[in-house]
C-alpha cells in the first residue's frame, strides 16, 4: 500500500514524547556564554548614551553595542532598514541597543538590567490610521511600505450601497518554545548558528551584509512551533549572538524569557479594513470596494508581502464583475509586526465575511443563502483577472453544513458554576487561501531538493524545517510513494546549510506542495540514476538496489521547474496570483454567557479542501489547531499596549490563549480536490484554518445574541458591553 | 531556571514551624509555591531567607465531625475537590483553581495568606463565616474571616504567625453558591469571584451573606445587599445595589465596568435561580 493517504506516525514523535529532542536551550557548547539584551525603554528617543551602574560588578561582562559591528549595521530582509542594534536613534520600544555576554544566564540579565540607555524623547507616532503623509516620519517621506492597488471592472450606478468597517489587533504568535540562538566560532574564522527557526537560509542572507561573509552554516535545533514567528525574527537574535562571539571569541547562547519573548518580537499586523459594497435586491454582490490600513511597526521586515496577502483576499471567495481594492502598510513607531499563519489573510477575511454578514442583516436573508448566492464556481474571473479552476467553495459549503446538521446538540454546561442564562448561537463563513507564494514567488526562489541512496536507504536533504506541522513524516511519505519503498527506508537529513540546498523557506503553506513536489522530482530522478548506472529499464527500486555493482552513495538533485503554465505581473497585480486555492468552510456552535459576555465553544465542524493528504492525521492536527488558534483571535487574544506601545499583558497567565478545556469538539472533514502541480494532488493546509473561525464566531454572537462585532477579539468586556445596550 | 542561593529553613513540625517563624519573621514562606515561584521567576520577589512548611505533619487534612470542619491550611485543592464532606460550592471553588496541577500543588491555606485580591477561595470563606486558626509560639487564637484581609495583600497575621487550619460550620438550612469569572476555563485569574450563603426558613431568609473578589482591593462583603435581603422571601432585585458597594478599577486583565456589570448580573442569576427552586 503507498505511504501517501495513510496516518504514518509522526518520525519526530518519539523524541519529543520522551525527552530525547534537544531542543536550543537543551544544547551548551564548551565554553558557552550567555547573552542578554538591552533595549529601549521608549518608543522613539536619540540615544545619548549608555549607562553602566558604577555598582554593579562588570567583571567577565562583555557588552557589544552598534560601534562592535564589523560591517553594516542591518539584519537584512527584504530591505536594509533594520539595524541589529540601534545606532543613534530607537524607532520603538524594545528595541536592541545593546548586548552583554556573561558566564551565567543570570550575571548576563542581571548586567543587562543595570545598563541605562539614555534617550532624549523625541515625538513618537503608534497610531497607523494617521501615520501615513504624517509629520513625523519614520519610513521614506511619507511612512508607507507598500501601496497596492487593483481594479476590475468600473463603477455601478444602481444597487444597494451598504458600508462596513472593520477592526482586527495584534496577535501572538506563542509558540510553545521561545526564541533561541547559539552561536558558534568556527576554525576558519566563521560562525555556526544554531537554534529554533522556520528558515535557515534566511539567517544566512540576513548576517551576510553585517558580517562582511558568508562563512557560516546555520543548523535548525529541534524547533518548539513556529506559526511564522520563527520566520524573520531568528535572524535578529542570530545577529546578536553572532556580534557576542565575535567580541568573546566564545560561543555564546541566547534564550529569551517569555515575556521578552511577548514584548520584542513579530505579531500579527492590525489592520483596519473598510467596505463599500453595492448589492441587488437578491443579494448579488454588483461592486465590491475593499480597503486596508496595515500597521507594520518600526521597520519593513515582511510588511509588504503580507499586505499583498491581505489585498488578494480582500474579495472573499464571491464573484463580482467590478472589484476595487486597495492598501497601504505603513510605519509606526511600534514593534515590528511580521509572519504569522495566515499572513494577511485572516485580516481580510475577517472583514469580508463581516461584511457578508452586514449584506444579509441588511437584506433580511440568511448568512448561508448570501453567501450560496455569489460563492465562486469554476470559469469565474478572479479580481486580478485569472480564470478559477477546480473550485472548492460549494462542495466545502455544502460537506460543512451536512456534517454539522448531522451532529448531535451539545448540553449547556460550564465548569465555572454558572447556572444557566446562556444563548446559542451558529456562525458559518466561508473563506479560500491562496496556497503558496503569491504570483512567480517560486519561479524566483527555485527551491532544491537533495535524495542521498545509502546502502537501502534514502536521505532527504532539503532546508524545510519541521516546526510541528509534520514535514518529518510528510517528506518521507511522498520520497518512499514515489520509489515504492517503505517509509522507514526514508529518513530526513539535519537542515544544515553546509549540506542541504536551499529549498526556500519553510513558510506560505508551501513545503508539502512545492518542495513536496520538487521531492517527488528527485526521487524520479534517483531512480533515472540507477537505472541508467544499472542498465535496468525497471521501476522496482529494490531490483534496482540489487543490480547495482558498487555501494557508492548516490546523489540527485532535484529543483522547482516553473510550468509556465502561470503568468503574473508584479507590478500591475494581473494575472495568476496563487498556482492554487485551498477552500474551507467553519461553523462554530457556541453559547454566550449571557451574565459575563463569556462565549464557550460548543462544537466547530469544518470541511476544507486540501488538494490530498499525504497524511490525514497530521492534516487533521493541522486544521483542529489552526482552528484554536484562530478561535484565541477571535475571542481571546489581546495585546494590551501601554502610551509607548510595550506590551504590558506579556505573561501567559494575562496573553489569554484557549486552553484544551475552552476547545470545543471538532469535526473535520477533509475535502481532496487535487491540484496537478503538488505531489500526489496536494495543496498548502498550514495557513487555511486561521481563516474562517473568526467571522464564524461573530456570526454566531450575532445569530445568540443580536450584538454585532465588527472588531476583534470580541472579548467578554466587548459582548457584554453589546448585551447592556440591547437588554 | 531560576537558581537562587537564599537559605532554607524547613519545619517538620507545626513546633518547628513556629519556632522557625519567630526566629525569621521576614523569611518567605513556601508551601505549595504555586504563587511564590512565580514571583521569584518574574523579579517580584527577592528570595532572603526561605521557611519551608510544606510536608509540616498536622497542617493538612480535612476533619469532619458535628461540629463543623477543620481544613488545615497545607491541605491541596486536589484534595479538597474529592473530599465526601466539603459543600459543593467549595469543591467547585476547588476545581476552578488554576488547572490540574496547580490543584495538586497549591494550598488552601497559600491562597489565603497569599491575600490577592483575586484568591480564587476568598470570597467563599466570607461567605461561609470562616474562622481562621493562627498560631504563634505565644498561642494560639482565631481570626474571623471577615477581619482577616486588611489591605491590598495584607492579612491581619502578625509577624511571628502562621495560618494553621479554617474552621468553617455547614447547616441544612444554607444555600452556598460559588462562581468565578475568568474568561477561560482552566489556568484562568478572576476578573470576579462570588461566594454567597443564603439562610432560608419558613420561605424567609434568615441570614445573608454575599461576598465578590477581584473588585476591591481586599474580597468584600456586600452589606447592603445583605440586609435587603434579609427578613423576606429571596427578592433578586438586590441586585440593584450591588454597584453602590463595589470599587473596581481597570487593569490589564479587565475594566471596572465590566466588573460591576458582571458582579449585579451573577448575582441577580443566582438569587433568582435560588428562588426558583423554593
Amino acid at each position: 500500500m503507498s505511504p501517501v493517504g495513510t496516518g504514518v506516525p509522526r518520525a519526530d514523535g518519539p523524541a519529543k514524547v520522551t525527552g530525547d529532542a534537544l531542543y536550543v536551550d537543551d544544547i551548551r557548547p564548551t565554553g558557552c556564554l550567555y547573552g542578554a539584551t538591552v533595549r529601549s525603554p521608549r518608543a522613539h528617543g536619540k540615544i545619548l548614551g549608555l549607562e553602566r551602574d558604577p555598582n554593579f560588578d562588570w567583571n567577565g561582562i562583555t557588552v557589544v553595542t552598534a560601534e562592535d559591528i564589523p560591517h553594516q549595521n542591518v539584519v537584512f530582509l527584504m530591505t536594509e532598514d533594520q539595524p541589529a542594534l540601534a545606532d543613534g536613534l530607537v524607532r520603538h520600544v524594545e528595541e536592541p541597543v545593546a548586548l552583554v555576554a556573561a558566564e551565567t544566564r543570570d550575571r548576563a540579565l542581571a548586567a543587562a538590567k543595570h545598563i541605562r540607555v539614555i534617550l532624549e524623547d523625541l515625538p513618537a507616532l503608534l497610531d497607523a490610521e494617521i501615520a501615513e503623509n504624517h509629520e513625523i516620519k519614520i519610513y521614506g517621506d511619507d511612512n508607507v511600505f507598500k501601496r497596492i492597488t487593483i481594479d476590475k471592472g468600473g463603477q455601478v450606478e444602481n444597487g444597494i450601497v451598504i458600508e462596513g468597517e472593520y477592526r482586527v489587533q495584534h496577535q501572538e504568535q506563542l509558540y510553545i518554545e521561545p526564541q533561541g540562538m547559539i552561536s558558534v566560532p568556527r576554525e576558519d574564522g566563521g560562525l555556526t548558528l544554531l537554534g529554533s527557526m522556520q528558515c535557515p537560509f534566511y539567517i544566512v542572507k540576513a548576517l551576510a551584509p553585517m558580517l562582511g561573509h558568508k562563512r557560516m552554516n546555520v543548523v535548525q535545533a529541534t524547533t518548539g512551533g513556529g506559526f511564522g514567528g520563527k520566520e524573520e525574527y531568528p535572524s535578529m537574535l542570530a545577529a546578536h549572538a553572532a556580534l557576542l562571539t565575535l567580541k568573546t571569541g566564545k560561543p555564546v547562547k541566547m534564550i529569551y524569557r517569555r515575556d521578552e519573548d511577548l514584548r520584542a518580537t513579530t505579531k500579527r499586523h492590525p489592520s483596519v479594513i473598510k467596505i463599500r459594497s453595492v448589492v441587488g435586491e437578491d443579494g448579488t454582490l454588483l461592486q465590491w470596494d475593499a480597503s486596508i490600513i496595515m500597521d507594520g511597526g518600526a521597520y519593513n521586515t515582511l510588511t509588504p508581502v503580507v499586505l499583498s496577502r491581505a489585498i488578494l483576499h480582500l474579495t472573499g471567495p464571491y464573484r463580482c464583475a467590478n472589484q476595487h481594492l486597495s492598501g497601504v502598510a505603513v510605519a509606526t513607531h511600534t514593534p515590528p509586526n511580521g509572519a504569522f499563519r495566515g499572513f494577511g489573510a485572516p485580516q481580510a477575511m475577517f472583514a469580508v465575511e463581516r461584511h457578508m454578514d452586514r449584506i444579509a442583516r441588511h437584506l433580511d436573508m440568511d448568512p448561508v443563502a448570501i453567501r450560496q448566492h455569489n460563492l465562486v464556481v469554476d470559469g469565474d474571473i478572479s479580481v486580478t483577472g485569472q480564470v478559477l479552476t477546480d473550485t472548492g467553495a460549494q462542495v466545502v459549503l455544502d460537506q460543512a453544513l451536512e456534517a454539522a446538521e448531522a451532529a448531535v446538540r451539545t448540553p449547556h454546561k460550564h465548569p465555572g458554576g454558572g447556572i444557566g442564562r446562556y444563548a446559542r448561537g451558529r456562525g458559518v463563513a466561508l473563506v479560500f487561501h491562496g496556497c503558496g507564494f503569491t504570483g512567480n514567488g517560486e519561479a524566483a526562489i527555485k527551491g532544491k531538493v537533495g535524495l542521498e541512496l545509502e546502502g537501502r536507504c534514502v536521505r532527504i536533504l532539503t532546508a524545510s524545517t519541521d516546526i510541528g506541522q509534520g514535514v518529518e513524516t510528510t517528506f518521507p511519505q511522498i520520497a518512499a510513494a514515489e520509489l515504492g519503498i517503505s517509509v522507514d527506508r526514508v529518513s530526513n537529513a539535519p537542515h544544515d546549510t553546509a549540506n542541504v540546498p536551499d529549498s526556500g523557506p519553510t513558510v506560505a503553506s508551501r513545503t508539502c506542495m512545492v518542495v513536496g513536489g520538487v521531492l517527488q522530482e528527485a526521487a524520479k530522478k534517483l531512480r533515472s540514476a540507477l537505472q541508467a548506472e544499472t542498465g535496468l529499464d525497471t521501476n522496482d527500486f529494490d531490483d534496482l538496489l540489487m543490480a547495482r555493482t558498487n555501494t557508492i552513495p548516490l546523489r540527485v538533485q532535484a529543483e522547482y521547474v516553473d510550468s509556465g503554465k502561470f503568468i503574473w505581473d508584479n507590478d500591475t497585480y494581473q494575472g495568476d496570483a496563487y498556482p492554487a486555492y485551498g477552500w474551507s468552510c467553519s461553523i462554530v456552535d457556541l453559547d454566550v454567557d449571557l451574565d459575563t459576555g463569556e462565549v464557550l465553544y460548543r462544537r466547530f465542524v469544518s470541511a476544507t479542501d486540501v488538494g490530498k493528504a499525504i497524511n490525514p492525521v497530521i492534516v487533521e492536527g493541522q486544521i483542529e489547531g489552526g482552528s484554536i488558534q484562530a478561535l484565541g483571535y477571535a475571542t481571546y487574544e489581546e495585546v494590551v499596549l501601554d502610551d509607548q506601545g510595550r506590551m504590558i499583558n506579556d505573561r501567559l497567565t494575562n496573553y489569554i490563549i484557549p486552553t484544551t478545556l475552552d476547545s470545543p469538539e471538532m469535526i473535520t472533514r477533509i475535502v481532496e480536490i487535487p491540484y496537478t502541480g503538488g505531489p500526489f494532488g496536494a495543496k498548502g493546509i498550514g495557513e487555511i484554518p486561521m481563516d474562517g473561525p473568526a467571522p464564524a464566531v461573530a456570526q454566531a454572537i450575532e445569530q445568540a445574541t443580536g450584538v454585532v462585532l465588527d472588531i476583534l477579539p470580541m472579548t467578554p468586556e466587548r459582548v457584554l458591553a453589546g448585551l447592556e445596550i440591547s437588554t | 531556571m531560576h537558581t537562587s542561593n537564599a537559605p532554607v529553613w524547613t519545619a517538620n513540625t507545626i513546633d518547628e514551624a513556629l519556632r522557625l517563624r519567630a526566629e525569621h519573621p521576614d523569611a518567605t514562606i513556601i508551601a505549595g509555591g504555586t504563587d511564590l515561584m512565580v514571583f521569584v521567576e518574574g523579579g517580584a520577589v527577592q528570595l532572603i531567607e526561605v521557611l519551608n512548611i510544606w510536608g509540616c505533619e498536622g497542617m493538612s487534612g480535612i476533619e469532619a465531625n458535628e461540629k463543623g470542619i477543620r481544613i488545615g491550611a497545607l491541605t491541596t485543592w486536589a484534595e479538597i475537590a474529592r473530599h465526601p464532606s466539603m459543600p459543593d460550592a467549595l469543591r467547585e471553588c476547588a476545581n476552578t483553581v488554576g488547572a490540574a496541577q496547580i490543584q495538586n500543588r497549591g494550598t488552601v491555606g497559600g491562597n489565603i495568606v497569599n491575600a490577592s485580591p483575586a484568591g480564587d477561595s476568598l470570597p467563599l470563606w466570607l461567605a461561609l463565616d470562616a474562622e481562621m486558626e493562627v498560631a504563634s509560639i505565644r498561642g494560639s487564637r482565631r481570626i474571623k474571616a471577615s477581619d482577616f484581609w486588611v489591605g491590598y495583600r495584607k492579612t491581619a497575621l502578625e509577624a511571628d504567625e502562621l495560618l494553621l487550619a479554617i474552621h468553617i460550620q455547614t447547616d441544612v438550612r444554607d444555600r452556598l453558591y460559588y462562581r468565578k469569572v475568568g474568561t477561560r476555563m482552566a489556568q484562568a485569574i478572576s476578573k470576579v469571584m462570588l461566594g454567597g450563603r443564603l439562610r432560608i426558613e419558613n420561605g424567609i431568609v434568615t441570614e445573608a451573606r454575599v461576598a465578590l473578589g477581584s473588585v476591591a482591593a481586599t474580597p468584600i462583603r456586600l452589606m447592603t445587599v445583605e440586609s435587603s435581603l434579609i427578613g423576606k422571601a429571596i427578592d433578586s432585585a438586590a441586585a440593584d445595589l450591588v454597584a453602590q458597594e463595589i470599587t473596581p478599577i481597570d487593569d490589564i486583565r479587565s475594566t471596572a465596568e465590566y466588573r460591576t456589570s458582571v458582579a449585579t448580573r451573577i448575582i441577580r442569576s443566582w438569587l433568582e435561580s435560588e428562588a426558583g427552586q423554593q
